[in-house]
């Protein structure tokens, strides 16, 4: 059996291959929302795609998010496969209506009589000092909606390979793109391609603890996973990948075998994924638990700007070593 | 506003003539009769009563073919009936019924139906216009010369996704026909409470916009207008605005005490009801006698004895179905 070869690549430009490749194959494709086009994506992840495909397929928008998320949906409803870029979680507050009113209601609420195939993406999280109104993890809030599938590619294949399934899903998607991932590089092998978009994906296996994350956190969990490991404890870390619908089963099968659990997660934790994945466990393990569910989330204020505050706000990996040396009762001087 | 009884007829069939005022006949009997059953409680929620308004529903579909679509606000009873959405599927849908056209999932103000490219049935004010640009924007990209009608009230003309709406249309021309049927409330709040330029033609056309303002109360009128914005979104693919200035002869709602207005108000303006204007005109011109009338009444009062037959037939959907279509079954077309 022959092995594709690998390449080097950031998550910035899988996410690019991703959207060629999408417009290549598919003519129903294009994307529209601000700044994609002229000035190649507030993030870079466009840049090129204008020349190559022009302003039909790569439409620069007004400042106008209801209108462009709303004509996304619209345009799905009328045969298109639109995906639809907003900078950034907080700005997708003024396209909340579509989203929640339109987008997650129709199907239902139209007794299955139109799909909605479109892709949302925007970029969610911290990091960047870019303070309280570009900076917060608003996903939860939007994984309390039914009729919305939510995914978060945390890796380079997850950011190569999620667009596809999303555009061929019948169902409005929306993808969260951490900040903080858009530079990170690795190897990819040169014939990657779509991912399932329903699982959870484990990234390290462990016996001792779960550590549950998702886009930007999953580093965090990944390098509190290696301070344990110095001392002698194995964290699994699962990466929920899919917020909405949740993959339960991972989930508890994962903390079936380990028996504890801690997620980590960059929402407020008041109402958070942090706090739905911490009742499905006790609604579904909670006899295989030796110790609570443990939660890592950011500080309930407002991102503030200066870095040290900024980090002092968001989930860090000491704080995940710290819980789990708590519950395990390895006192935090070992 | 103007009487338009005494207007002549210009070009005007016999059939067309009678055809328009069965469907404004229609509109108004259906109503009426969901009234009634209101009262008796086999329709519950919000609903909202387009009496009066009729002409604009039905002088402005005229210009549309089969294959447009329509989106419509959470007063659109009338503009199903008129598109082609059986009474019976309507009137099921009010029941909650299986057989409605929205699977009983909707309501009054949900009326959805994919054959007939009606898109809802939208009760966010303003909600509905984003969904018209991007059907537009979706025959624009695939090459198809169809017009997206986009119904609201002159209450969205106030929200942020309309003026968002008007600028995407112009800037992309989109050929969207938007139809704003001005009958002077949001809710209870008169028009002059709440807008700073109250001539919404003319907010429209800062867009770069044609845009123009008709007489809503006369189905010919609008009629004329709608067929002339229509040939210019189809052919000139680009969108258009069309104030279509009506009254609603009942309240806002079935909730509504209807305190805001005086019964003065409401007297005036059903002296212009679209419905006896149009009758006297057609007869004033020898198209139409009293025995036609009839003969539509008689008809349309069995069609509507049959729609609520077929409602009161209808089937509940189970409680175990309450979660199919939470996300759509198998492919999308």
């Amino acid at each position: 059996m022959s092995v594709a070869p690998v390449k080097t690549i950031t998550y910035r430009e899988a996410m690019r291959e991703a959207i060629r490749e999408a417009l290549l194959a598919d003519e129903r494709v294009f994307l529209m929302g601000e700044d994609v086009g002229a000035y190649g994506g507030c993030f870079g992840v466009s840049k090129g795609l204008l020349d190559e495909f022009g302003p039909e397929r790569i439409r620069d928008t007004p400042l106008s998010e209801s209108a462009f998320v709303g004509a996304g949906i619209g345009a799905a409803l009328g045969g298109m496969r639109p995906i639809v870029e907003v900078m950034t979680v907080n700005f997708c507050l003024l396209a909340l209506d579509q989203i929640m009113n339109n987008a997650a209601t129709i199907t239902h609420m139209s007794g299955g009589q139109f799909a909605i195939p479109l892709v949302i993406r925007m970029t969610t999280g911290a990091g960047r000092q870019v303070a309280a109104q570009h900076s917060h993890s608003l996903e939860g809030w939007l994984a309390h909606i039914p009729g919305l599938k939510l995914l978060a590619p945390a890796t380079l294949a997850d950011a190569r390979g999620m667009l596809a399934p999303a555009l061929a899903d019948p169902n409005p998607v929306l993808m969260f793109e951490h900040g903080s991932l858009y530079n990170l590089e690795g190897e990819l092998a040169s014939d990657a391609g779509a991912v399932d978009i329903e699982r959870a994906a484990i990234r390290r296996p462990g016996d001792d603890v779960t550590l549950i994350a998702y886009g930007g956190t999953l580093a965090t969990a990944l390098s509190a996973a290696d301070q344990l490991a110095t001392g002698g404890i194995e964290a699994e870390v699962l990466d929920l990948r899919v917020l909405r619908p949740l993959d339960d089963r991972a989930i508890v099968e994962s903390v079936v075998r380990t028996h504890r659990a801690v997620v980590v997660d960059e929402g407020w934790r008041s109402g958070s994924l942090a706090a739905e994945v911490s009742a499905r466990i006790m609604e579904q393990a909670f006899y295989e638990l030796d110790a609570p569910v443990a939660r890592v989330c950011s500080a309930e204020v407002p991102m503030p700007y200066p870095r040290h505050l900024e980090q002092g706000a968001l989930p860090q990996p000491g704080q995940v070593v710290d819980e789990v040396r708590r519950m395990i009762g390895v006192p935090a001087d070992e | 506003m103007s009487t338009t009884a005494g207007k002549p007829t210009a070009g005007i069939d016999r059939e067309h003539g009678l055809e328009l005022l069965r469907q404004m006949l229609r509109v108004r009997r259906f109503e009426e009769k969901c009234v009634e059953l209101y009262s008796a409680t086999k329709i519950r929620g919000f609903m909202h009563l387009y009496i009066g308004e009729e002409a604009v529903a039905v002088g402005a579909m005229q210009a549309l073919t089969p294959e447009d679509a329509i989106v419509a606000t959470y007063r659109e009873h009338g503009h199903a009936l008129v598109r082609g959405v059986s009474a019976g599927s309507i009137m099921a849908e009010m029941y909650g019924k299986v057989e409605g056209c929205a699977r009983g999932r909707g309501g009054s103000m949900h009326l959805f139906d994919a054959a007939s490219r009606f898109y809802g049935g939208n009760a966010i004010v303003g909600g509905g216009l984003p969904l018209a640009v991007g059907l537009a924007l979706a025959d624009k990209l695939q090459g198809r010369r169809r017009v997206t009608a986009c119904f609201f009230g002159d209450g969205a003309v106030a929200e942020g996704e309309f003026h968002e709406c008007m600028n995407l249309a112009a800037l992309w021309s989109l050929p969207v026909l938007f139809l704003c049927e001005n009958n002077r409330y949001a809710m209870g709040t008169a028009i002059e409470r709440y807008e700073s330029e109250t001539d919404l033609a003319l907010k429209a056309a800062s867009y770069e916009m044609t845009a123009w303002s008709a007489d809503g109360m006369d189905v010919l009128a609008v009629e004329e207008a709608a067929r002339r914005a229509a040939g210019e979104v189809r052919d000139g693919g680009r969108p258009c605005f069309l104030e279509l200035r009506t009254y609603r002869f009942r309240a806002h709602s079935m909730y509504d005490p209807d305190l805001y207005r005086t019964k003065e108000e409401i007297e005036r303006w059903k002296e212009h009801d679209p419905i006896p204007a149009l009758t006297a005109r057609l007869q004033a011109a020898g198209l139409v006698t009293d025995t036609d009338v009839e003969q539509l009444e008689q008809a349309i009062a069995e069609e509507i004895e049959d729609a609520i037959a077929f409602a009161e037939e209808g089937t509940l959907e189970p409680v175990e179905e309450l979660e199919r279509f939470v996300y759509f079954e198998g492919a999308a077309p």
